[in-house]
């Protein structure tokens, strides 16, 4: 395995570990969500140094359509957020239980 | 004039009939939902746009035997899946009878429904496209596609302009089809798997009907379908969806429901059980027999018992859809019992369509369905009366009215395949009468002693735009039923076929199941030298 | 002449004309072109007759559309003209054309007056289809197509409560026995491959078929179909309940036309009945029975128009018991002078109602005949030809039914013959003594209501009009089919007979016979009886009503429990609602309720709670807080390591 791959599996694994807890410990919601980006590129780095590593151009291309997938999940994440914003004029995420079962 | 209707033969007629709905309904999202006068009117004018260029499918085309107007585009050629759809004898009357009904359910609402006027007739339009689509798909993707497409909105218009328990209503039909259509597109997937073992996987229909299964894989693909199709028609005990779904469900999706959609379940039995599965058909058709046998008598006895004016009628289409099963599936040497049950299929949509709209018209008058509620209706509304009049003979089976070319079609041919199932089910004409009549006296009958019947209004205008033509339909087929019998019979013969050689023993089955199925494949091979058209 | 489908399309026509435009044109015009287009079907049907006569051997058929043609079932509009249906077109469009005009008066006061003819037009296109189909299917177009205007016509007074029952009544009771004749019409389908009279009665004549059960079964079950139109016993009850409808309905369809389809059709496939004895033997014994039965309701009833209705299921019994033993041109004769009397009857009663303000209970009327003189003469008239008083109608035709009967020797019941002439010659007596009880109760004894506050009334003129037509066919009509006996005095020959006989198959033992010294005997032997018997039948009613007015109420003390049962039509009515309509009405209704809601939508919603209590367990998983759901994803992932790597080191 050449370095840099080995490098970037690490900080890969890093960022999401990152990401994880992020999502976990906060409350949040835009932190939080800045943790699920922090995986989702943690798994686009994952998947180049893939690429790289088996010299194919699957994993790039996946990364490629993750990225437009990210995108479009935070233009509507950030939509839900601001719009319970504006219901509730807070954004605590323990506080909101709409969903529940 | 010819012109015309040689520019409009070549046209892809059948692509232009599914669509052109879809496109009205797309038009009316865009239309203001205040201005609710231009959308019922827009929707309007596109349903009669759409019937009359389906009218262009009766000219230019050379008898219906095989299908014809095909049109195929191949749309997932990786699993073999492909915009393959066409129309012969059978299908071409369900078309033709739904594009004729879907302006007169649009115009029978115009004063009904007073909410939400624009998803409403979004609504329509679309279940005028998906059922179309559902009676010309010629690929089983493509016709599961439709044919799933069609609840969609069903459940909308059942569920919010629906009266009473509509919520109840509205979920029920929805779970019990969709329990049935699970099964089909197991068998669906089934079929494709089979069809993968020795070629190319297709779920074309043309294709599936020259290669049939082996007899034992065609016993179960049969059952899946049948449970499908069995919960559409509806058979007993699969009906009860039926009886809330048509009498919670705004008037012109009661019509659409008895009129159109449980014809996809005859439908379905006739294009592609039997086709398909000729052998599973005939060794299942005492069975089924018997449960249309069951299901015309017990459906009549049940109607008699109702006390709501709706959920007889609906209750009444277990009976009436009851002889078209035993139609189907009555195999003899002959096929009179199957033509039968198409033109009942069509006579039925028409009958028990009027019947729901004329409730519809006392409905919206009075705003209850209950039978004791009424009485003496004859000298307030006298035209009413007579329409209902007419109707309510037709739907008994009156001699000279439609209900009788094919019940009496359907019971010659069933008597011939089973005296007994055939003698039974001919009991069912005589109750049918009994709870007919008996609820045509306690509405029209009598004294009108309720001060609030006393000033009804007859029938407008409009309603009687939309119900003449339904009642000179009953007279027609009634009388000179020439002209859809002689479209029906040879493609409803070349569908049964097979089915009837098997029937009649001159193919030699029961001993070795594989020889047959070449035997049979090759018996529709021969008919079929590189597919239809 | 081909054109003898427009004796059915021109009523057709004034059913369109009276049913879009009646309620907006004058009551006399509703009315005459009602009237006309019947008269025009009878001169149709006439000159069909006149060109029938001229042509030897006139009968042929006319085809016009096919109708349902789906080889091999080909049924086509089609007419078959023959001495049969020529005979009773003649007598249909006669008989309803006189009806037709009588109608104007007695309904001339109705609301319902456009829609009376429209229905009244209906009626005789159906009837006429009926006799004049040339094939099984298109003749039961027409009879179920009268059984619909009979529901229409009894119903006609539809804001009553009894009349629109009594109208169900009759066409679901008719329908049980169409149940029979459609399962009679597929069992010939199957057998012959077709439905055309023509063909039938070739194939059946020419086409040995292995025994004689499958014939005897199709007889069996088109006699079912028979029983139900007309009014035989199981399935007479519809008709007397049928006189809620306008008298001149009970007229036409319940005494001159409808309720004889079931004799023609029986003579119509007499090819086929006399093949198979048994199934003759069958409709003679049902005729007999009914004839005997019917004839003893009649004798205690005391509504006008209901003694009239059971002579006439009595009197069709008759009909039945002449085809039965073979004598179908008798039965067809008897048909044709009934038709006659009996619609006299009918429309002379509809007089007495008319001028009674309504009333129809004989025990308060009484005396009439003063008051309507014409009345009084057609109801005499009528009730003697009826009775089988020498030289009416009436007379030549049932004597003739009745030699039948005594000389017909079954080879299965040899004596049935002489058993069934014993019941026709009992059902005559009652006939003499409830038709001129019948007179004696109206019209001669002492009045039994209050003159000055009813005062009754002759009819006027339109109405008497048609009845004296009626009256003087009544006593005529017989003339033209006399017995060997009479024919041999008075040098008229018997033109009925070979008229209609060539139509019909030639029985068993048609007294058509040369008739020998013995068979001459035997003759005046029946006769003189049959005389004899209508007269003491009179003498009695005399005797009863007149001489010794008032000894009835001691005879109805003296047998108590008989006269009630009679009275109650022997508890026919009641049994059949308590052993059918009642149960089923508890059985739909326990259906519905058990079966249906119960238990089929039992099952579905109780699968429908198990599936959601299912979710009610589950659902405080779903807390709706989005850090618990991160946590579970967590835990998941976690776990998932684990066991991933749990599985590699086991490997």
């Amino acid at each position: 395995m050449e370095p840099i791959v080995a490098y970037s599996l690490v900080l890969s694994a890093v960022l999401f570990t990152m990401g994880v807890l992020a999502v976990l410990a906060r409350r949040n919601p835009i932190i939080m969500f800045m943790g699920i980006e922090l995986m989702l590129n943690a798994a686009n780095l994952a998947f180049i140094a893939f690429s790289r590593h088996l010299d194919k151009l699957d994993g790039q291309v996946i990364a490629l359509i993750f990225m437009a997938v990210a995108a479009a999940e935070v233009a509507i994440g950030l939509a839900i957020i601001v719009s319970i914003y504006r219901y509730r004029r807070d954004v605590d995420v323990d506080a909101v239980n709409v969903l529940r079962g | 004039m010819d012109a015309i209707i040689q520019m409009m033969a070549n046209a892809p007629l059948l692509s232009i009939i599914i669509f052109l709905p879809l496109v009205g309904a797309i038009l009316i999202t865009l239309m203001n939902p205040a201005k609710s006068h231009r959308i019922k009117w827009f929707a309007f004018w596109v349903s009669i746009a759409t019937f009359l260029i389906s009218l262009f499918l009766l000219a230019g085309s050379g008898g219906f035997e095989k299908f014809s107007h095909i049109e195929q585009y191949t749309w997932l050629p990786q699993i073999g899946v492909s915009y393959h759809i066409g129309v012969d004898g059978i299908s071409l009357w369900l078309v033709l009878l739904s594009t004729f009904l879907l302006p007169i359910s649009i115009l029978s609402s115009f004063s009904a429904i007073r909410k939400r006027e624009k998803e409403y007739y979004i609504l329509l339009l679309l279940m005028g496209f998906a059922l179309t689509g559902t009676f010309v798909a010629l690929d089983l993707v493509l016709f599961f596609l439709f044919w799933e497409s069609v609840l969609i909105p069903m459940y909308l218009l059942i569920g919010i302009w629906g009266s009473g328990r509509r919520i109840y209503a509205a979920t029920k039909f929805v779970l019990y089809t969709v329990v049935g259509s699970f099964f089909m597109l197991l068998a669906i997937i089934g079929l494709y798997v089979y069809s993968g073992s020795f070629g190319p996987g297709t779920f074309d229909f043309i294709y599936l009907r020259s290669h049939i299964a082996p007899p034992e894989l065609q016993t179960w693909l049969f059952l899946a379908f049948f449970l499908a199709f069995a919960i559409k028609v509806p058979l007993f005990p699969f009906h009860t969806w039926l009886a809330d779904a048509h009498t919670e469900a705004p008037t012109a999706g009661s019509v659409l429901l008895a009129a159109v959609l449980l014809k996809m379940g005859g439908y379905g039995f006739i294009r592609f059980c039997l086709t398909l599965f000729p052998d599973a058909s005939v060794w299942a058709a005492p069975w089924i027999m018997g449960l249309a046998v069951i299901s015309i008598i017990y459906g009549a006895l049940v109607c008699a018992a109702q006390t709501d004016l709706k959920r007889l009628i609906a209750l009444s289409s277990v009976a009436h859809m009851g002889f078209v099963m035993l139609g189907i599936f009555s195999f003899a040497n002959t096929s009179i019992g199957q033509v039968g049950a198409t033109i009942q299929m069509v006579s039925h949509g028409i009958t028990t369509g009027a019947l729901f709209l004329l409730v519809g018209v006392i409905y919206e008058r009075r705003h209850t369905r209950e039978i004791a509620q009424f009485g003496g209706l004859a000298s307030v509304m006298p035209q009413y009366y007579n329409v209902f009049l007419i109707t309510m003979l037709a739907s008994v089976g009156l001699p000279a009215l439609n209900g009788f070319v094919g019940e009496f079609l359907i019971l010659l041919g069933a008597f011939r395949a089973d005296w007994a199932l055939g003698g039974l089910a001919t009991f069912g004409v005589v109750l049918a009468a009994v709870y007919l009549l008996t609820m045509f006296r306690r509405v029209f009958h009598g004294e009108c002693t309720k001060p609030e019947n006393q000033k009804l209004l007859d029938l407008n205008v409009r309603e009687l735009v939309y119900l003449v033509p339904l009642v000179l339909l009953m007279l027609w087929i009634g009388l000179y039923p020439k002209p859809y019998l002689s479209v029906i019979k040879p493609a409803v013969d070349r569908s049964v076929r097979a089915v009837m050689r098997i029937a009649s023993g001159s193919v030699e089955y029961a001993r070795s199941g594989e020889k047959a199925a070449t035997a049979l494949a090759q018996v529709l091979s021969e008919d079929t030298p590189g597919g239809d058209g | 002449m081909d054109y003898i489908y427009l004796a059915i399309a021109l009523p057709l026509l004034g059913v369109l004309v009276n049913g879009f435009f009646g309620r907006r044109m004058p009551r006399k015009a509703v009315g005459t072109i009602a009237s006309l287009v019947i008269l025009g079907s009878f001169v149709v049907s006439l000159v069909a007759f006149l060109g029938y006569l001229a042509a030897e051997g006139g009968t042929h058929t006319v085809t016009l559309l096919p109708w349902l043609s789906l080889p091999p079932l080909e049924i086509s509009y089609g007419f078959l003209v023959d001495g049969l249906s020529l005979v009773m077109a003649l007598t249909v469009s006669f008989v309803s054309f006189l009806i037709h005009v009588y109608s104007m008066g007695y309904m001339a006061d109705d609301d319902g007056y456009p829609r009376y003819f429209t229905y009244l037009n209906l009626f005789v296109a159906m009837m006429l289809t009926l006799v004049l189909a040339d094939n099984l299917v298109l003749m039961f177009v027409g009879w179920e197509g009268v059984g619909l205007c009979s529901y229409l016509l009894i119903g006609f007074w539809y804001k009553k409560a009894a009349p629109p029952v009594a109208g169900i009544k009759a066409f679901i009771v008719n329908r049980i026995g169409d149940f029979a004749f459609l399962i009679g019409m597929f069992l010939i389908f199957w057998l012959y491959g077709t439905f055309s009279f023509t063909e039938l009665r070739q194939s059946v004549e020419t086409v040995a078929l292995a025994g004689h059960f499958p014939l005897t079964l199709i007889a069996l079950f088109l006699f079912g179909g028979a029983i139900g139109k007309s009014a035989q016993f199981p399935l007479y009850v519809w008709l007397p309940d049928a006189m809620e409808g306008p008298t001149p309905v009970s007229a036409l369809i319940h005494a001159a036309t409808m309720v004889t389809a079931g004799v023609y059709m029986v003579s119509r496939m007499s090819f086929l009945y006399s093949m198979t004895e048994v199934a003759m033997l069958v409709v003679a014994c049902v005729g007999a029975f009914t004839a005997i039965f019917a004839a003893s309701i009649a004798l205690v009833q005391n509504d006008i128009k209901r003694v009239l209705a059971y002579s006439t299921i009595s009197q069709l019994g008759y009909m039945f018991l002449a085809a039965g033993v073979g004598a179908y041109w008798i039965a067809i004769f008897h048909l044709f002078t009934h038709a006659f009397f009996k619609a006299l009857l009918f429309l002379a009663s509809g007089s007495v109602i008319h001028g009674m303000r309504g009333e129809m209970d004989m025990r308060k009327m009484g005396g009439l005949a003063k008051y309507m003189p014409h009345t009084y003469w057609h109801f005499l008239i009528g009730a003697m030809s009826i009775s089988g008083i020498p030289l009416l109608a009436g007379f030549f035709s049932k004597d003739q039914i009745l030699f039948a009967a005594f000389t017909a020797r079954p080879d299965i019941w040899p004596n049935a013959g002489m058993v069934l002439w014993i019941v026709g010659v009992v059902t005559a007596l009652f006939t003499a003594f409830y038709m001129f009880r019948q007179i004696y109760l109206v019209f001669l004894t002492k009045p039994r209501f209050d003159v000055a506050e009813i005062h009754p009334h002759e009819a006027p003129a339109s109405m008497i009009a048609p009845n004296w037509v009626l009256a003087i066919g009544s006593v005529v009509a017989g003339f033209i089919g006399l017995p060997a006996l009479f024919a041999g005095i008075i040098h008229i020959p018997n033109m009925f007979q070979p008229f209609v006989a060539s139509a019909v198959a030639g029985g068993v033992h048609v007294a058509e016979a040369a008739h020998g010294a013995q068979e001459l005997f035997k003759e005046v032997l029946t006769t003189s009886i049959s005389v004899v018997v209508a007269l003491l039948g009179l003498g009695l009613a005399f005797y009863l009503y007149q001489v010794r007015y008032g000894t009835t109420e001691k005879l109805k003390k003296a047998f108590a429990a008989p006269y009630r049962v009679l009275l109650n039509k022997y508890y026919v009515d009641e049994f059949y609602d308590n052993t059918f309509v009642q149960p089923g009405r508890v059985l739909c209704e326990q259906l519905s309720r058990v079966v249906d809601l119960g238990v089929i939508d039992g099952v579905v919603n109780s699968i429908a709670f198990v599936i959601g209590a299912v979710g009610q367990v589950l659902r405080p998983i779903q807390t709706g807080f989005i850090r618990n759901y991160a946590w579970y994803i967590s835990a998941g992932a976690i776990l998932l390591v684990i066991l991933l790597w749990l599985g590699l080191a086991a490997k």
